[in-house]
């Protein structure tokens, strides 16, 4: 909500800047969204009367106007607006203004004919369209009579005041209004404020003769009429006009501008009806009955359901309570008789109603968060009143009440003691029971104790913690001390699984993945690719867009989404891993279970090409070897093996492994399936992903120490010819088999398909070395062993060793 | 000419020769030249036959002595010769040392994931410990447990992924606080907990909203926990996350689980608080919220808010790194464009 500074100011005897109460509110009651004033920016805009304006001779729709702008000679301007016409006082930027948007204005010519300076419309002076009168939405806007040439316009159009912007949060709705800010400002500022109440002058005869209302109280606790005679509608005048359109709103007609201009001063929201569109006498607040329909206000046609509180008469609904009112019953041209409408609605019902229809009015805003109770009846003589003053009206005998449950102050209780306890502050009593009446609370010391009745438009007031927040910000947040908890030590260390998933992302950041966070929520199609383990899917109930409907239950799909936004961008080179949840669900359950994972995808070349460094796509075996390193760093206890897998469908087939610890399926390693490539529109990629919970579950190695031996090793190469099916696996686990006592390791150092081996065999080649621990080995030892496992390779796997 | 005269001739020449070998064969020629078997040294040593037994030995030690010098001579002179070979070819290797270094294959950690360990490390060393709770919540621990009944109006602020009617992608990650309070004994001291987390809105992605973002709330409970203390907390938080020049303020804020609530600004990064574009000319930037936990929050979780209290705080990384770094669109953090990735090269 937009507040007047000048508004303000006619209330509570302020000596400060707008900027500096701005700045004041924000730190004490609720934020600020900015302090504007109109007129900043705006340069040479004056008053100018029309004296005459004739055809222009080279346009069918533009005038030549001359223009009395306070000077001595009128200036010739050239205007556009269908409604320009002389004698009119009009706003004229002169040659050489500034006018909204930092539009500068000079001499010109239209079609030939000289122009000095341009006749504005609101709208060109920095008015939101939404603000201006209907009748100079298309057309110039029109200056009040006594206005003087020459004077800068911005007075008359209220443009110097400041108006400041307050964010309100919705707990404060008293905040939605002058009157509530006022008290908020005088706790503030420690001022008295001074706030006006209206004295109705009733003429005619008895409301009661004349109108009945039937309330539900469940639905509106207060339901207040009155009704209002004779009423002449008329624009406002210029000072209730300015009011409204600094606060956004735009002026209609005195009746709709008054019950607007209390709703801004009270905060409570008000309805003028038609009286005499009503059928019958009676009007009833109930919900609404299935099949029920309504046209508002603005001309939309809703289906009302039991859940939307209306206001009837005898044949259907006139309005929607407290959200807006209907087209039939409305003020138009024409309307002599206005019944007016203070009411309280139940908060629930306004909100969902709002939700509902798409409605978010000023009413409803208000009646969601609250008006206050205790002011209903005011808001209501105050609006009469004016109809009487501004628009003539006979305000007739007495109000109609429906019902009346204003509600009890809130009465709480709290110790000074609890107070600087919680605070951390050394506050005397004098101090907090100051500050609480200066809020315009009631309070009773008794020893330590205060007793704090709570005035009841602060309906968001209930317990002592509230009333801790009131001492606090008045106060002020920067006067409180700065200081550490103390009490009772506590350890701050990471659990095991914490430290593993640290390490995790170090070792992988140390292998050369740059880590990404994808998005967890996916299509459908993304979601089920590349999955471990069966799933249902788990699909958002009111998901924005298909793209992030379903939890995914694999992390590659959404690295091949960040390679395919890389590769779009001409990035070919990317090496990503990710640590994250999938999100696994059992039929059956309606939460998924969440397993952590870690996933990888490397696409291009890991290490980049350089000046001493050819470019070196990456394969299979680069994954691989990275796969074996983080595991180490892991130092899972058990044997890390690898298995082809022919049968995932994004994978490629023969380019695919499961991971293995110790026999135990944790993972995949391999090359995407080239049409999930083409299909994510990426080149080759290599992708693994693996069940982080599981390894972060299995039991680790104890780091032992192993006595490095001081005696000399021997090495054995062997070079074998064997089928192609036969795999490095078989020969390497028989090489450890049989290699005797003393063999240390098997290396493989060659693998050869090519020309000079036959078809259907490959040649492999391996280093082994031997050595003993105790002593220094002799040559026929090792000799013996290694044409022991030479056999043995021709033997069990036919091998040739050359 | 006496014996004694023809050696210290000989070491005249001898040390002449020596002196003009120029490379390491001539050293060589040198050497056998002098001290070999049929050099004049051996030739002198073999005259001394003919010399008096006590001249003998007195030849005999000036022999060995010219024998050492000329030895010693042609030693250092190879090894000067030596070095001079080195040096030349050291010379011959010279390469140009502003040649670009070989790359290596080096990962960076994600920059929301740096600021994340950066305020673990800071809590964890202030005896806070890290939970990290289920990022599919039920309503009741999302909402109902932190002073949000079904038909609150606050709901509203932050539209929700629901899954089923009571199942929800969590809006926060206060749900662990929740689940931690129900859980914890006092009796073993107080609470003092951090849980960070991804949290999930209902948003449409913009250069300034991201359905998807980081959290780290924290909580303590203790019997004297005050208001002070959280704003001491987070002045220590913000001045590790951005430096000790940046000053911390409090505003009144809402939130339905803390009372009083509080928002906490930090001094512009832009303009150092002197206002500008960035910061709406205030000089400030709100960074997070806070407050002392409502009394409802302890009650629904069995803690007895007569006796217990303390503050929570909750910042977004996010916003942070956003603040921290100048990026103006959070969809980068998601997109993972390695360029932007590489560029937040962890320190420390
Ligand atoms: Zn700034």
């Amino acid at each position: 909500m937009k507040i007047s500074y000048n508004w303000i100011k006619e209330y509570l005897d302020l000596n400060v800047k707008p900027a500096d109460l701005a700045e004041k509110i924000e730190r004490t009651s609720v934020e600020v969204d900015g302090v504007t004033t109109p007129s900043d920016g705006l340069k040479k805009i004056v008053v100018g009367h029309v004296l005459s304006l004739e055809a222009h001779p080279d346009s069918d729709h533009l005038h030549v106007c001359q223009v009395d702008v306070g000077e001595d000679e009128p200036l010739q301007i050239v205007c556009g607006a269908p409604n320009v016409a002389a004698g009119q006082n009009v706003i004229v930027a002169l040659p050489g203004s500034r006018i909204a948007d930092n539009v500068k204005i000079k001499k010109s010519k239209m079609r030939g004919v000289p122009s000095a300076g341009m006749i504005c419309a609101l709208q060109e002076i920095g008015f939101p369209e939404d603000v201006v009168p209907k009748d100079y939405v298309d057309g110039i806007y029109v200056l009040p009579e006594d206005a003087t040439p020459g004077d800068a316009v911005y007075d008359y159009l209220g443009m110097n005041d400041s108006l400041i912007d307050l964010d309100v949060t919705p707990n404060r709705g008293d905040m939605l209004s002058l009157y509530g800010t006022l008290h908020d400002l005088a706790a503030i500022y420690d001022k008295p404020v001074k706030l006006d109440h209206p004295e109705v002058k009733e003429d005619g005869t008895a409301i009661a003769d004349q109108l009945a209302v039937h309330v539900d109280d469940a639905l509106s606790p207060q339901y207040r009429m009155r009704l209002v005679k004779n009423v002449k509608l008329a624009p406002s005048p210029m000072w209730l006009q300015i009011r409204l359109w600094n606060a956004g709103m735009r002026p209609i007609n005195n009746v709709v501008d008054i019950t607007n201009y209390i709703m801004l001063k009270y905060g409570q929201p008000l309805h003028a009806f038609d009286y005499d569109k009503f059928n019958g006498e009676d009007v009833y607040v109930r919900t609404a009955k299935a099949g029920e329909k309504l046209t508002t206000l603005d001309e939309n046609d809703h289906d009302l359901d039991e859940n939307d509180i209306v206001i009837a008469d005898q044949k259907g609904p006139i309005a929607l309570a407290g959200v807006m009112g209907g087209l039939d019953a409305s003020i138009q041209d024409g309307t002599t008789t206005v019944a007016i409408e203070s009411a309280v609605f139940e908060h629930d019902h306004i909100r969902k109603a709002a939700q509902r229809h798409n409605l978010h009015t000023d009413a409803s805003q208000r009646f969601e968060r609250g008006v206050n109770q205790a002011g209903v009846q005011e808001a209501l003589d105050a609006a009469a009143q004016m109809m009487n003053e501004l628009a003539d009206g006979e305000v007739q005998k007495g109000s109609v009440v429906g019902s009346s449950n204003i509600p009890d102050s809130a009465v709480i209780d709290i110790t000074l003691t609890h107070v600087n306890a919680i605070l951390g502050t050394e506050l005397t009593m004098d101090q907090v029971s100051h500050i609480l009446e200066s809020l315009g609370f009631e309070v009773a010391v008794n020893d330590d104790t205060l007793t704090v009745t709570v005035a009841v438009r602060r309906n968001d007031i209930h317990i002592p913690a509230d009333l801790l927040e009131e001492i606090a910000r008045i106060y002020g947040y920067d006067q409180l001390p700065a200081t550490l908890p103390t009490g009772r030590m506590t350890m701050g260390t990471l659990t095991m699984k914490q430290r593993l998933m640290r390490a995790t992302r170090h070792s992988l950041e140390g292998l050369g993945l740059n880590q990404a966070i994808s998005y967890a929520l996916t299509t459908e199609e993304k979601a089920k690719m590349f999955m471990m383990q069966d799933s249902e899917t788990t699909n958002l109930a009111w998901p924005m867009s298909v793209d992030h409907a379903v939890l995914r239950m694999n992390v590659v799909s959404g690295l091949l989404d960040d390679i395919a936004y890389n590769s779009a961008r001409k990035v070919k080179d990317v090496a990503l891993y990710e640590q994250g949840r999938v999100f696994y669900r059992e039929d059956g359950n309606d939460r998924p279970s969440e397993e952590e994972h870690i996933a990888g995808a490397i696409t291009g070349t890991l290490m980049p090409e350089a000046w001493n460094q050819p470019a070196q796509p990456v394969d299979f075996f680069q994954m691989k070897g990275i796969v074996a390193a983080y595991l180490k760093d892991m130092v899972v206890n058990g044997d890390v093996t690898y298995e082809p897998n022919a049968d995932m469908p994004e994978m490629h087939p023969g380019r695919t492994a499961d991971v293995l610890v110790h026999g135990h399926r944790i993972g995949f390693l391999g090359q995407i399936h080239p049409l999930i490539a083409k299909q994510f529109k990426i080149g080759a990629t290599y992708v693994f992903e693996l069940n982080l919970q599981a390894i972060i579950d299995m039991p680790k190695q104890e780091n032992q120490y192993d006595v490095i031996s001081r005696y000399p090793a021997i090495t054995r190469d062997i070079a074998m010819l064997v089928d192609d099916d036969v795999t490095n696996d078989q020969v390497v686990a028989l090489i450890e088999r049989r290699g005797g006592a003393f063999l240390q390791s098997v290396k493989l150092f060659d693998v050869y398909d090519g020309v000079k081996v036959p078809k259907g065999k490959k040649s492999l080649a391996y280093t082994l070395t031997y050595q003993d621990k105790h002593e220094t080995l002799v040559d026929d030892a090792v000799t013996q062993a290694f044409d022991k496992v030479s056999k043995r390779l021709e033997d069990d796997l036919g091998a040739q060793i050359r | 000419m006496s014996l004694k005269d023809k050696l210290s001739e000989l070491r005249q020449r001898g040390l002449a020769d020596i002196k003009e070998s120029s490379d390491l064969k001539d050293v060589n020629q040198v050497r056998v030249q002098l001290l070999g078997k049929k050099g004049p040294i051996t030739e002198v040593l073999r005259g001394m036959r003919d010399l008096d037994a006590e001249e003998r030995p007195k030849v005999g030690a000036f022999a060995n002595e010219i024998r050492d010098d000329l030895a010693n001579a042609l030693a250092k002179r190879k090894e000067e010769l030596e070095k001079a070979v080195l040096n030349a070819q050291l010379a011959k290797e010279t390469i140009d040392v502003t040649l670009p270094g070989t790359p290596v294959a080096k990962g960076e950690p994600h920059v929301i994931q740096q600021i994340v360990d950066q305020i673990e490390d800071l809590f964890l060393g202030m005896g806070y410990q890290v939970l990290s709770g289920p990022e599919v919540e039920e309503d009741k621990y999302n909402f109902e447990m932190m002073n949000l009944p079904k038909n609150h109006p606050a709901r509203d602020m932050q539209d929700t992924f629901y899954i089923t009617k009571e199942i929800l992608m969590r809006t926060q990650t206060s749900p662990m606080q929740a689940r931690t309070l129900e859980k914890h004994d006092f009796s073993k001291g107080p609470l003092k907990m951090i849980s960070p987390g991804v949290v999930y809105r209902r948003d449409t992605d913009d250069p300034t909203h991201s359905h998807q973002f980081h959290q780290v709330e924290g909580l303590v409970i203790d019997k004297h926990v005050t208001m002070a203390d959280l704003k001491g907390t987070l002045q220590v938080l913000a001045h590790e996350l951005f430096g000790d020049k940046f000053d911390v303020r409090l505003r009144p804020s809402y939130f339905p689980f803390t009372e009083p609530s509080v928002e906490a600004d930090i001094t512009c990064f832009n303009c150092g608080g002197k206002g500008c574009k960035v910061c709406k000319n205030t000089g400030w930037i709100e960074v997070l919220g806070a407050g002392m936990v409502h009394p409802n929050v302890l009650k629904m979780a069995g803690v007895d808010p007569d006796v217990y209290g303390g503050f929570a705080f909750g910042v977004g990384p996010d916003r942070f790194a956003m603040l921290k770094y100048g990026v103006d669109d959070i969809r980068n953090f998601y997109l993972n464009d390695v360029r932007f990735l590489t560029q937040f090269t962890k320190k420390g």
